[in-house]
């Protein structure tokens, strides 16, 4: 258990400090130079007031002194500055990270209660026009596009019925089930691109275990089709379904972040888009690192939730793999 | 394949046996023919131009918001501008965009995959670690960054580097080096279980290179999966084209795709709800008809594939 919390931790290490480089690489190529920004913003600057600027603040230096410079600083816990909010990147992040959160959180978890029962009906009714129906209805998922699907919620229940917010996340202080109203639409977007895949997947993992012996023996010592299903079939077909959410993290994360900005909705998928067209690289590249880093746990907890949930799957297992 | 006709009443080659398993998939085919239909409407944008006496790019500031009629099929937009024929002509390049990312993809993921699947050993396994690790990552921020780079800092001349086509060049590169790790994974699972045959072991024996080997010998062998993670990578190429554009970051305006065609959608959803409709209407139409083909394909070529 140690080693492969050891191990785990090691390789999510790696995969962020190497982020950082390609991203803190990237960045340095983006247009616009913050101190550019500043003198363009302020007449009162002259270039020699940039050059002084630029030496005071370590731009002058070759880029991976740069990147070494800033290692440093986050390694001793300083993160910088926002440029265009002008607060440490975390007071900014955090709060918006819990908004992401819970968008990710919610929608995960009603793609997932759906998703099972849609796969065991169609897996139960193979070849028949209800499996038909579930079928076209994830191909249907997976190929719309989650922002033009937002586009239409928007015209459909904000502005032809009127029933939701268009977007917004209502007062700050109201609670989690004041704000429901501005989730709905939001969660529904976010929910349909992930559940075509879960329900696929479900249907597929269902089919493969009523294969097995243990269902015909089931079913042979005179124990219904729902009880087979749902007491010997179910739990053993769920167990790739982890694998699947998991590796899905990261394309829930791309799909907030349209979501965030279609509807308005103040996450770190939308402030890292605003921040990187809003030139504010420092906040770009913290909320990159922020949302990989939330994409490795949410792996790495799903790789827990697999060997918790599968007795045959051990963590010596799992640090061999 | 022609000499491989039916012998005894049944086709034995591969090739008509795909063919036939194919045509019996009435949703694939049903797409292979949207696809076709839209293919030929967006080669025949010019066409159309003229026929109707309009032009994509023109701009007509007194005509916007025009209802459908004959001249305009499907009205015109906050500009004036023939939304239907900037739908062929959006059609065109989200198309282009979509074969040719999903080409280079697919380069990249086989070569990758062979060489890992053959080679084995510490290669394969920092190989597969990559891409686990390219798979896990919030990919569309990172695209975000690299659509947003300014290509002038590479040394690429000013004139070059912000020309309209320069944006097209640049969609497609972006999408097709994040965009080979399902291919990758394939093409190595399927070399993995090709390179213990004996018609490998019988090249290696002859003094066959490991290049020749894995060009002559197993990539024939591994097209299958190739195809099908294509076919249905179109689709999905098709869809992250769409969403970039409309953040405004991929194919730059004046250039028609049906993903900048939105970009000013949402803002104009209360006034003119259609201009919202037909682009998105188009793109899942498309995409779905790439994944129906896709998933048609694979049954067709993987015999053991009896649909479940």
């Amino acid at each position: 258990m140690l080693t492969f919390l050891t191990r785990r931790i090691a390789g999510m290490t790696i995969v962020l400090t190497f982020m950082s480089f390609v991203v803190f690489m990237l960045i340095g190529l983006m247009p616009g130079d913050p101190i550019d920004i500043m003198i363009a913003s302020n007449p009162d600057l002259t270039p020699a007031d940039g050059e002084r600027l630029k030496r005071l603040h370590g731009l002058d230096l070759p880029l991976w002194e740069r990147y070494g410079n800033w290692l440093g600083g986050a390694l001793s816990g300083d993160l910088g500055f926002s440029r265009t909010y002008n607060r440490p990147v975390l007071d900014i992040l955090l709060p918006r990270l819990g908004n992401t959160v819970i968008l990710l959180g919610l929608s995960s978890l009603v793609a997932i209660a759906i998703a099972i029962p849609l796969g065991v009906i169609a897996a139960t009714r193979q070849q028949t026009p209800v499996d038909s129906a579930i079928n076209l209805f994830c191909f249907a998922g997976i190929s719309v596009p989650p922002f033009w699907l937002a586009l239409i919620f928007i015209l459909l229940f904000s502005v032809t019925l009127g029933w939701l917010p268009a977007g917004g996340m209502g007062a700050p202080d109201a609670g989690l089930i004041a704000r429901l109203d501005f989730l709905v639409l939001p969660v529904t977007t976010l929910t349909i691109a992930s559940l075509a895949g879960y329900t696929r997947f479900a249907r597929a993992a269902m089919i493969e275990v009523l294969r097995q012996d243990y269902i015909r023996t089931a079913r042979a010592k005179g124990l219904g089709p729902t009880r087979t299903v749902f007491g010997h079939g179910l739990r053993n077909a769920m167990l790739p379904l982890t694998t699947i959410v998991a590796l899905d993290f990261g394309a829930l994360f791309s799909g907030a972040l349209i979501t965030e900005t279609m509807f308005g909705y103040l996450g770190m998928g939308k402030l890292i888009y605003d921040s990187i067209l809003g030139n504010d690289f420092n906040l770009a590249l913290v909320g990159l690192l922020l949302a990989t880093l939330v994409v490795l746990i949410g792996n790495f907890l799903a790789d827990i939730a697999y060997a918790v949930l599968d007795p045959r799957i051990s963590f010596r297992a799992l640090e061999a793999a | 394949m022609s000499a491989a006709e039916p012998v005894f009443g049944r086709p034995t080659a591969e090739t008509p046996l795909f063919w036939q398993r194919l045509r019996r998939n009435r949703a694939a085919m049903a797409s292979a023919v949207i696809l076709i239909v839209v293919a030929s409407l967006a080669m025949l944008a010019p066409a159309f131009e003229s026929l109707l006496g309009v032009e994509a790019t023109r701009v007509n500031l007194f005509n916007q918001y025009a209802t459908p009629g004959s001249t305009h099929w499907l009205g015109t937009d906050e500009a004036g501008r023939d939304v239907f024929v900037r739908l062929l002509y959006g059609g065109r390049i989200s198309l282009l965009v979509g074969l040719v990312a999903a080409l280079g993809a697919a380069v990249i993921g086989t070569s990758i995959g062979l060489f890992a699947g053959y080679h084995g050993g510490r290669l394969d396994t920092l190989l597969m670690r990559t891409t686990d690790g390219v798979i896990a990552l919030p990919l569309l921020p990172l695209l975000i960054v690299l659509a947003a780079i300014d290509l002038t800092k590479l040394g690429i001349p000013d004139g070059i580097a912000n020309s309209e086509m320069t944006s097209l060049y640049r969609i497609v590169f972006i999408i097709a080096i994040v965009g080979w790790t399902t291919v990758a994974r394939l093409v190595r699972a399927a070399t993995l279980s090709i390179r213990t045959r004996e018609f490998v072991r019988a090249a290696e024996a002859m003094g066959a290179g490991s290049t020749t080997i894995m060009l002559r010998h197993i990539l024939p062998n591994v097209v299958s999966p190739i195809i099908v993670a294509t076919t249905l990578s179109i689709g999905a190429v098709i869809l992250l084209e769409s969403v970039l554009s409309f953040l405004g970051l991929g194919i730059q305006p004046p250039i028609p795709s049906w993903g900048n065609m939105l970009t000013n959608a949402q803002e104009l959803a209360t006034r003119a709800p259609a201009l919202a409709v037909w682009p998105g209407a188009v793109i899942f139409v498309t995409v779905m008809a790439f994944n129906f083909l896709g998933d048609g394909l694979q049954d067709a070529l993987d015999p053991r594939s009896v649909r479940r």
